[in-house]
């Protein structure tokens, strides 16, 4: 039986979990966001990377097909996206239960009518987002239920009046906590096969596509191979797929890490400091790494590591967590646009407007003051992100700065604009150094705490004892 | 205090010295000895003996407050009198307890000063202190001794009698004046005989932890060890035999191999040995030596058990020179070394005590300590190769006390020693 090693990283903002096998490769990652429930959140974590990791199984054992035909790429990428609409779809279900139920409990006087409204809602988003899934990309734009919901529920229930906009929000604010601290069982095999009849109806009504110069070319290639040999596609998938839905995950040993990580359902000797996980991780990664920033929801970390990829010594913000990922999440929210759209939009500045607060909170009043004097948001956006990196910066000065090559990681390692400036005044500080970012960032904590379960050294804890050394 | 589970001679001892000084300050106006209000660094003990009167330690009443929760209630008075947030918390905290009666740590009011005394003036803060006081006692005479910085690593004949200037010309003759007795020097000379006993005992002393395991942990038990000869009892017999006495108990921990004494009792297992830069926290002592005990790890030497004087070196008072030893005195405290100096003592404490690591604990309120801290902890970490932490909370202002914050960084500390330790013992093998 193949073993695997789990890392959880319990995040102030998002759970992730990643599997290596005994190569130190990730054969499954997973993520979600933190939630008041901190097991449910690494539960979930863990759920998704294992069926991420069922999925992986599933693509080695088709490997030489989807190299050589485009068919099998593009089924196996809508088969997961497809897959993730099966488990949205399971949630949503939970969801729409629990939204009718809580607005029958209303007292308001117009609560029929509020039912009403509250059916079209949901009638109206759930197709749409079905089809985002399964005719767009919706499964890869990692995003969380709560913000895929949340999102279009706010849209339409904004264009009502305030007699059904109040009470329909407090609805939703109502039922989403609750079903979202819910575990949802998923049967993997259950859920592939669905998947791979929703596949089938959608392919069986496509036609040819003409191609129309707006897309490139493989993507006609692809979809017409598809089109045309999907039968081909699942009547190989379906020799494998039983097999890979019976296989055992075997997790041998598990390190939890993390903000939460004192509250995982872990025995004290498998939780380590996520200092010492991202840094390892970084590390794995790119070996030669000797400087690591990690900028995460509630803390940005600066670490400076050895050959083995140990910590030799860190330096973390403290006192104030302004400059983090929450501060991002917060100066979103004051512009009224989603985290994923903050990057982008700051670097269309022309410049950066110089905002003077240290405090997330005074900043929003800074911006709100700006915006005021006709400040075009692109370049408060910009100052904004600057002032973060300015104290990351800071950071690392006083961990040691940059000696070697430099590796950076967290969630907030997904925002271009934060990257643009880290590297600008990385050089500008250090001079050319190499600079490492990797699309698997905000999975270096998990993937250290899954290396250092693999190499079984037991946190420090007096009580626990080692089993075996290092092997490096 | 604390240490109920285990009490020592020693801890008796210490408890009836400081109450007795407690319980004739309640009592000076009755007896009519004068109180003199100064601070621990560069502390003029024997001179103020000298001269009969009592010592008080706003700075000590300020953590002892701290430590019986009542300094967020002074810190809040001090800042509802318009003291800001910035000022140091042990200011605001003893302001705080003047405007609240001024009851000491033993429950009993402690008397006006007579005397301002200010012998040391490397911490600016010192004399604004003080100029708050004046305005609070008008009645009270300043006395402020200007202490020249050790800029170049060394006191200088000139920096030596540039004090003694002072003291001759302002010091002796102002409490001549205040105390109506004639300066004496043989009784001085007598003081500084004891302080330099008291000293040869507390470095004997601090230098247990050279033992494995230690037998003290020379930080958050150190801060009682200080206690006596910091607090005014430093050139008296009392704090000779405490020095003994505690000498002795040591040694007999060491001749049982035990570890140090925790408010838990024993500490069982020596993990990790390091050493402390900079003062505790005060608000949540108890929680934050909890930390270290917990994981097994002991200090075995801080800067902060130096603060009122650095005696590892070899410098002690002189009674042969009397006057010019209380002037190097002055000069010699930790804070008044420069940054080369700290660091080259430090390194020493490392290498000796045979220390694992190398923690900063930097403190909001304090620039005397805060200044420095990180360069120093760069070239100790690049000097000797030892793993450093940096941690930052503040002295008696339970609002900059964030444990889990604390928590968080000393646990990947400790997990980053284990590692380098597994790392060490399997390239051993």
């Amino acid at each position: 039986m193949n073993k695997y090693y789990l890392g959880i990283d319990l995040g102030s903002t998002t759970s992730k979990a990643v599997i290596i096998n005994e190569k130190d490769e990730i054969v499954g990652r997973g993520i979600t966001n933190t939630r008041a429930n901190y097991k449910v959140a690494a539960d979930i974590a863990r759920e998704e990377a294992i069926y991420d990791a069922r999925f992986t199984l599933l693509s080695h054992k088709i490997n030489q097909d989807m190299i050589s035909k485009p068919e099998f790429k593009k089924y196996m990428k809508d088969l997961r996206n497809t897959f993730q609409y099966g488990q949205f779809k399971r949630r949503m279900d939970s969801l729409e239960e629990t939204l009718i139920r809580t607005v029958s409990n209303f007292t308001y006087a117009n609560k029929e009518a509020l039912a009403i409204e509250l059916k079209k809602i949901i009638n109206h988003i759930r197709p749409q987002i079905h089809h985002e899934f399964i005719n767009g990309d919706l499964g890869s734009k990692n995003q969380f239920f709560r913000d895929i919901v949340s999102e279009r529920y706010n849209l339409e229930v904004g264009k009502m009046g305030t007699e059904y906009y109040e009470p329909l929000m407090l609805a939703f604010d109502k039922s989403i906590t609750p079903v979202e601290n819910e575990m949802v069982q998923y049967s993997f095999d259950e859920l592939v096969h669905e998947s791979m009849k929703i596949l089938d109806e959608k392919y069986l009504g496509l036609v040819d596509q003409q191609e129309d110069g707006s897309k490139e070319d493989w993507y006609y290639a692809e979809l017409n191979a598809v089109k045309n040999n999907y039968k081909n596609v699942e009547l190989t998938l379906r020799q494998h797929i039983d097999d890979i839905a019976g296989e055992e995950i075997h997790i041998a040993k598990m390190t939890g890490t993390g903000y939460g990580r004192a509250l995982l359902p872990f025995p004290e000797d498998c939780i380590r400091s996520e200092i010492l996980c991202h840094a390892f991780g970084a590390h794995a990664i790119f070996p030669n790494t000797r400087t690591v920033l990690d900028i995460g929801g509630q803390d940005t970390k600066a670490i400076q590591v050895d050959s083995h990829g140990l910590v030799t010594s860190f330096h973390m913000n403290d006192r104030c967590a302004a400059g983090c990922g929450r501060y991002l999440g917060y100066i979103a929210d004051e512009f009224g646009i989603s985290l994923n759209e903050l990057g982008p939009e700051a670097n269309k500045a022309t410049k950066e407007t110089v905002i003077c607060s240290t405090c997330t909170v005074f900043a929003g009043a800074e911006v709100k003051e700006l915006l005021h004097n006709g400040e075009e948001r692109p370049n408060i956006l910009a100052g904004l992100h600057k002032a973060i990196v300015q104290r990351a910066m800071s950071l690392i000065a006083r961990s040691g700065g940059v000696k070697n090559e430099f590796t950076f990681t967290g969630g907030v390692a997904r925002n271009e604009a934060v990257l643009k400036y880290v590297k600008q005044m990385i050089i500008d500080s250090y001079g050319e150094v190499t600079m490492n970012i990797h699309t698997d960032s905000i999975f270096m904590g998990a993937l250290g705490g899954a290396m250092f379960a693999r190499r079984n050294i037991s946190a420090d804890l007096p009580a626990a004892k080692k089993t075996v050394a290092m092997e490096e | 205090m604390t240490q109920e589970a285990q009490k020592e001679r020693s801890m008796i001892l210490q408890k009836e010295m400081i109450d007795g000084l407690f319980n004739d300050l309640a009592k000076a106006k009755e007896t009519g000895k004068k109180v003199c209000y100064t601070f621990i660094p560069g502390n003029l003990s024997e001179l103020i003996r000298t001269f009969d009167m009592l010592p008080v330690y706003p700075e000590i009443n300020a953590l002892q407050s701290a430590m019986r929760k009542k300094s967020a209630a002074y810190i809040k008075e001090a800042e509802r009198n318009a003291h800001s947030e910035d000022v140091c918390t042990y200011v605001k905290c003893d302001v705080g307890m003047m405007m609240k009666g001024n009851i000491g740590p033993t429950g009993l009011k402690i008397p006006e000063p007579d005397i301002l005394l200010l012998s040391y003036t490397g911490c600016f803060t010192f004399l604004k202190w003080f100029e708050t006081l004046k305005r609070e006692y008008p009645n009270a005479k300043v006395i402020m001794v200007h202490t020249p910085y050790q800029e170049n690593g060394v006191m200088t004949p000139e920096m030596t009698e540039y004090m003694v200037k002072q003291f001759k010309e302002e010091v002796i003759p102002q409490m001549e004046a205040v105390t109506g007795i004639k300066y004496d020097e043989e009784k001085l000379k007598r003081h500084l005989v004891l302080a330099k006993e008291a000293q040869d005992w507390i470095t004997k002393i601090f230098d247990t932890t050279k033992h494995r395991p230690s037998p003290i942990d020379a930080y958050f038990a150190g801060v009682y060890y200080i206690g006596p000869i910091n607090i005014g009892f430093r050139g008296t017999q009392e704090a000779v035999d405490y020095y003994k006495e505690l000498y002795s108990e040591i040694q007999e921990r060491i001749r049982l191999g035990l570890g140090p004494i925790t408010p838990e009792g024993e500490m069982k297992e020596e993990k990790y040995r390091l050493v402390v830069e900079g003062p505790p926290n005060w608000t949540s002592f108890r929680e934050f030596w909890k930390i270290f005990y917990d994981m097994g790890a002991v200090i075995v030497a801080s800067s902060y058990t130096k603060v009122g004087g650095v005696y590892d070196m070899g410098w002690r008072h002189d009674s042969t020179r009397p006057l010019e030893s209380l002037a190097e005195y002055c000069m010699n405290c930790y804070t008044n070394l420069n940054i080369p100096q700290r660091i080259d003592l430090l390194s020493k404490c490392i290498t000796e005590y045979q220390a694992d690591g190398y923690i900063t604990n930097s403190i909001k309120s304090c620039n005397s300590f805060s200044a420095g801290q990180l360069p120093m902890m760069r070239e100790i970490e690049d000097r000797l190769e030892v793993p450093v932490g940096f941690i930052e909370s503040d002295l008696v202002d339970p609002r900059y006390f964030s444990y889990s914050n604390i928590k968080n960084r000393l646990e990947s500390y400790f997990q980053m020693l284990e590692q380098r330790k597994v790392i060490h013992e399997s390239e051993e093998v």
